[in-house]
């Protein structure tokens, strides 16, 4: 038999029909969980400014503690089994989602370090044949300086995996993604 | 600095060959010359951040969800149809209990989005859309209508081949599949860019979904197979450094 995984094909334009519903997750944390909040904007660009209105963007963290809910993280931490840690939006006419979620925790890298806090992400969008995987790091923070993923990134470039603070809005952070253009966003082959 | 005391033991998923995979830049598909990242993509070795990832149960599905004919008060127009299959990984061990998605257009092309300006008409019976979870040997199954192939502007007289979206889970972030599903014989496909951006002929076929006269319910409904294959993981856990 020939086991060679599926070929991945673009999500198109019309997404939005089959991801309404229950799976379209703005609040990634309830009010209540645990951590810092954190609201997100996300904009989608491509060429030198022109927003995108037809991404999807897709989010997997970890809770405060650093730990995800998924039985693949082997730290004895304890998980709030209502807090998954996964958020879902396609972006509006300006290019836009937003996600209301917590800052998640450090977790162990694979030499025992530990990354500094960051979302994973996956950004979908017509005109691409495949997940584009990406990462949210917050900036400012001190252990981006010792992030073994980051530390992969030409540092010239570093600073599209880093979301901003928005001045004069309390816990509000911007992440801009660049398809393309001379502010292309790093995307990783995973 | 703290550290944890041991490094986690991660075993990652294996690398996609790229020959059975379409690139992100592929000029006959004018999008991607809009759209498509031209610097390389930056290997990342697997952490626990990519071998987790969402995993959802029974409570988000509701019992019709992968019916698509029955989710209005009347049937929709079209041929009846199934669509069937298996998730597994590419050792071909099931993926249990993973979520699948799909959306596409009706019998007569048209989706129900508000985007789309395809000249034909809406199904009021139709919305398009299914969800389900697979079963623990990785057996899916929808019931849905044929969907029918529609013009699109990437090039003069350009149209999609029939064809349904189908999105998956699988265990992690980094088996996170969005993919096309076609069918057989139909006469488009040569002619599609997007099925054919993928450079291997025998990995295009993996998207074109076989007629099974076996699983085909009489006087009813044709039916359709369609195996998905996921990344699988590595025979061996990679541990520190
Ligand atoms: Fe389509």
């Amino acid at each position: 038999m020939d086991y060679t995984p599926t070929p991945s094909q673009t999500v198109g334009p019309f997404f939005m029909i089959g991801f309404a519903g229950p799976l379209l997750i703005s609040h990634i944390a309830a009010p209540g969980v645990p951590g810092e909040r954190v609201k997100l904007v996300c904009t989608v660009f491509a060429g030198e400014n022109q927003p995108v209105n037809d991404a999807l963007i897709e989010i997997w963290q970890a809770n405060a503690e650093g730990k995800y809910n998924h039985s693949g993280d082997p730290q004895e931490k304890p998980v709030d089994p209502s807090f998954l840690g996964f958020g879902r939006q396609g972006t509006d006419d300006l290019g836009v989602c937003v996600f209301h979620t917590i800052k998640p925790g450090r977790v162990p890298a694979n030499d025992g370090s530990l990354q500094a806090p960051h979302l994973v992400v996956g950004v979908f969008t017509r005109g691409v044949l495949q997940r584009l995987p990406t990462r949210i790091y917050f900036a400012g923070d001190p252990a981006n300086d010792s992030d073994p993923v980051l530390a992969l990134v030409p540092a010239a470039r570093r600073v599209t995996l880093l979301a901003q603070p928005v001045p004069g809005e309390p816990e509000t952070w911007r992440f801009d993604v660049h398809l393309t253009g001379a502010r292309e966003t790093v995307f990783f082959d995973i | 600095m703290t550290s944890p005391a041991k490094p986690p033991v991660i075993t990652p998923y294996r690398r996609l060959d790229p020959k059975t995979q379409p690139p992100l830049l592929y000029e006959p598909y004018r999008a991607s010359v809009e759209r498509a990242p031209r610097k390389p993509l930056i290997l990342l070795p697997q952490t626990l951040s990519e071998i987790t990832g969402p995993v959802y149960g029974h409570g988000d599905i509701q019992a019709t969800d992968n019916d698509l004919t029955r989710q209005h008060a009347g049937e929709p127009q079209g041929q009846r149809i199934l669509v069937t299959g298996r998730v597994l990984d590419d050792a071909g061990r099931p993926v249990p209990h993973t979520l699948i998605e799909i959306w596409q257009a009706n019998a007569a092309g048209r989706y129900i989005h508000k985007a789309d300006r395809n000249a034909a008409p809406l199904d009021p019976n139709f919305s398009g859309t299914g969800r389900t979870l697979t079963d623990a040997q990785g057996h899916y199954r929808f019931v849905t209508i044929q969907p029918g192939a529609y013009p699109w502007g990437n090039h003069p007289n350009a149209w999609r081949p029939r064809h349904i979206h189908f999105s998956l889970f699988g265990t992690a972030f980094a088996t996170r599949l969005v993919t096309q599903m076609y069918f057989q014989g139909d006469p488009l496909i040569p002619f599609d860019p997007l099925l054919n951006a993928i450079p291997e002929e025998k990995a295009r076929e993996r998207l074109i979904c076989k007629f099974d006269p076996n699983l085909t319910e009489p006087d009813w409904a044709l039916a359709y197979r369609f195996d998905v294959i996921l990344r699988g993981r590595e025979a061996t856990p990679f541990e520190g450094q």
